[in-house]
């Protein structure tokens, strides 16, 4: 298992999703990944991406404008 | 025991795609979603930016609607390739600057391409939530074998809400499908399919008024168009694709123009651009955020600032203070009368 950072500061969705979604398709079952973005829409569409295509969101926290959502990785 | 077949659905995040893939659901086809996001698309952006967006439902349709399916979604970057789309669309645009029957035709070779590099996932074909007659454009009788054959995907490409009303193809012909199940809409009659989605149990679903994409609507089409005129090139950048989306343009001159924020949302977005743009802001009242976008040269700073000054809070003021700040350079200051309503001739606004 590993350890992964993703910067999707600025972007709009659905480009975090899609940031996400290819650094993700690098990654194997169990890998973490921290993504930090900024559009607070990411909050629900990389939820709700990572539920429909079989992975986990750990946590996801806000603090100022910034929000992290750790998302590990499915089978 | 029989293979189970596997289609590739393109989904929009409408009634239609969501439709299509439950009728082949309801048949046993495994199905998975592919959407793609050329930068214009409704999906996104704005409910970030506008203030007044804040307190709706954020949520992106395609995601929606694959939810709503219990079907993977891969969501693929195309804003690069979509640009060929947009600047040469060989079929021509739409009302405005929608090259809807291109973006089909590329959409779905973009789709037959992702089969091949999928391979190993063993998809058979490829299904659209495509109506005949529901588009002006994009979604006629003579279209759908325009659509079928320029995109490489011919008889792999079904459309199981008209099948009916089209020749057969691959899925029905070798039995994968059964085409007596499948639909026969066509027309701009919307009933059909919402008492399909009564049928299947789907209530909340979007129905955008325009088309999948902000190419449909004329002011941001005008916009874009004036940006292609303003800069004599027809680049874009997706910055450029964003901005259009964001304040009030107004372009005093043909060499720049201003993109004045209209409430506080538009004014912290704008801020994340102050490194590539100048901007204006007034300082001695409150007042919106403004990008310089083009080539201004220093005799029109104050014909900027009065503009920006126009829409703060200081408007009735004899003078107001504007900071003017030059990405890499000190921020100026600049004593400035706003102009009045009348001053901001009409033609201005982009
Ligand atoms: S509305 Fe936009 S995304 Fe939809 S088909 Fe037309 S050009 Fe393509």
């Amino acid at each position: 298992m590993s350890e992964h950072h993703l910067d999707a500061k600025r972007m709009l969705c659905p480009m975090p999703v899609i940031k996400t979604q290819n650094k993700i398709n690098e990654l194997v079952a169990g890998d973490i990944l921290h993504v930090t973005c900024t559009d607070p829409g990411a909050l629900s569409d990389i939820p709700a991406w990572a539920r429909i295509n079989g992975h986990l969101i750990v946590s996801h926290q806000e603090n100022d404008d910034e929000i992290i959502i750790t998302v590990q990785v499915g089978k | 025991m029989a293979k189970k077949h596997k289609a590739v659905a393109l989904i929009s995040g409408g009634l239609d795609s969501l439709l299509a893939v439950r009728v082949l659901q309801e048949q046993g086809i495994e199905v998975e979603g592919i959407n793609f996001y050329t930068g214009f698309c409704v999906e996104g952006h704005t409910h970030a930016i506008r203030n007044h967006d804040k307190d709706k439902q954020k949520r992106n349709n395609a995601l929606w609607s694959a939810e709503q399916l219990g079907i993977k979604l891969h969501i693929v970057d195309v804003i690069q390739d979509y640009k060929e789309v947009l600047l040469n669309p060989k079929h021509g645009y739409g009302a405005n600057m929608n090259p809807c029957l291109d973006c089909k035709i590329f959409m779905v070779n973009k789709a037959v391409e992702w089969v091949k590099e999928n391979h190993e996932s063993g998809f058979d074909f490829i299904i659209t939530g495509e109506v005949i007659g529901q588009r002006p454009m994009s979604q006629r009788k003579e279209t759908m074998p325009i659509v079928a054959r320029e995109s490489g995907a011919d008889d792999i490409l079904l459309r199981p809400l008209c099948a009916k009303n089209l020749p057969a193809t691959k899925p029905e012909l070798e039995g994968w499908v059964d085409r007596e199940k499948l639909y026969g809409f066509s027309g701009r009659n919307r009933k059909p399919q919402m008492a399909l989605a009564k049928q299947f149990g789907f209530t909340d679903y979007a129905s955008p008024a325009g088309g999948c994409c902000f190419l449909t609507d004329k002011n941001y089409s005008d916009k874009l168009v004036d940006l292609w005129k303003g800069r004599g090139s027809r680049e874009y950048e997706m910055d450029d694709i964003m901005l259009l989306k964001v304040g009030r343009h107004v372009r005093p001159k043909p060499e720049f123009k201003l993109i004045i924020a209209r409430d506080a949302g538009e004014s912290k977005f704008l801020e994340g651009y102050r490194k590539q743009f100048i901007t204006m802001q007034v300082t001695s009242h409150n007042g919106p955020l403004a990008l310089i976008d083009g080539d201004i040269s220093a005799e029109d700073f104050d014909l900027a600032a009065g503009v920006v000054a126009r829409y703060g809070q200081g408007r009735d003021a004899e003078q107001v203070d504007v900071e003017v700040s030059i990405p890499n350079e000190d921020k100026q200051l600049r004593q400035i009368k706003p102009l009045s309503t009348t001053d901001v001739l009409e033609e201005w606004h982009v």
